[in-house]
């Protein structure tokens, strides 16, 4: 992936396959802290354990007919090649939150890139989705 | 350039006057492939020219959404265009303005762009 935007749009369409009816996108540039974290949750219809253990493990996808599952695990590399890391929450009842975390000025960061057309095209190609954005910079 | 609430508003008030359309009302369907091959190629401009050439052309009746992977990664970014009643089509390693081409050509005007799409001719390699 060429920046985070299209990460974030990527773990978004994870939400819609997962049946989530509202998505968040959360971006928080804490310059003090120097670290930026991208936060995505839905209420989609969430993993257990087990999936949550193999969800970042490219080899690992619940596609039938299918052997490689590479969003997660891109996005986790993305984060750590940064000096972050992905972490992964999720109940059946409540839905996922990724959330990745970058050292903002790690030479090896990606980009925030597009994140407005990354929101307008998940809005007009998802109209019966609720997309909620947020970005703040302290 | 940062996305304003209202802003998201307005896009939402919008489609949501074509939603009624995915009860069957559209005329064309537009599904571009957005799994993570798809998105890393580029699929996110061809959505987003796709959408503007709907805006542009006033074209209510035509749905565009998106779709998962398709298991032809290499052929990525791709987008399967079907007008009702019709077989579905589809167009293989677009580009923002092969897109326009068969926005014009196939949704609009009902004619499929061969050169674009995904199988032509005979199976034979030479």
């Amino acid at each position: 992936m060429e920046d985070i935007s299209l990460h974030i749009l990527d773990i978004a369409e994870n939400s819609i396959n997962a049946g989530a009816t509202s998505v968040d996108v959360e971006i928080e540039e804490d310059q003090r802290n120097d670290l930026l974290t991208v936060k995505i949750s839905d209420n989609g219809k969430g993993m257990d354990e087990d999936m949550i253990k193999k969800a970042a493990d490219p080899f690992y996808t619940t596609k039938p007919g299918k052997r490689v599952g590479l969003g997660l695990s891109l996005f986790a590399h993305s984060a750590r090649e940064a000096g972050g890391e992905l972490k992964v929450i999720s109940t059946r009842e409540g839905g996922t939150v990724v959330t990745a975390t970058f050292n903002m000025s790690h030479p090896d960061r990606k980009p925030l890139g597009n994140v407005q057309e990354t929101m307008d095209v998940l809005k007009a190609s998802h109209p019966e989705i609720e997309f909620k954005f947020k970005h703040t910079r302290f | 350039m940062k996305l304003k609430p209202e802003d998201l508003d307005k896009i939402s008030e919008k489609m949501r006057s074509s939603t009624t359309l995915r009860e069957g009302k559209g005329r064309a369907w537009v599904t571009v492939h957005m799994g993570t091959c798809g998105i890393a190629a580029g699929a996110r401009k061809i959505l987003k020219t796709f959408l503007d050439q709907k805006e542009e052309k006033n074209a209510q009746d035509v749905i565009i959404t998106t779709s998962g992977c398709a298991g032809l990664c290499s052929h990525e970014p791709m987008a399967t265009v079907e007008l009702k009643g019709e077989a579905p089509v589809k167009y293989v390693n677009l580009s923002p303005e092969k897109v326009k081409k068969v926005f014009a050509d196939h949704v609009m005007d009902g004619k499929i762009v061969k050169d674009y799409a995904l199988a032509k001719g005979s199976e034979r390699v030479s």
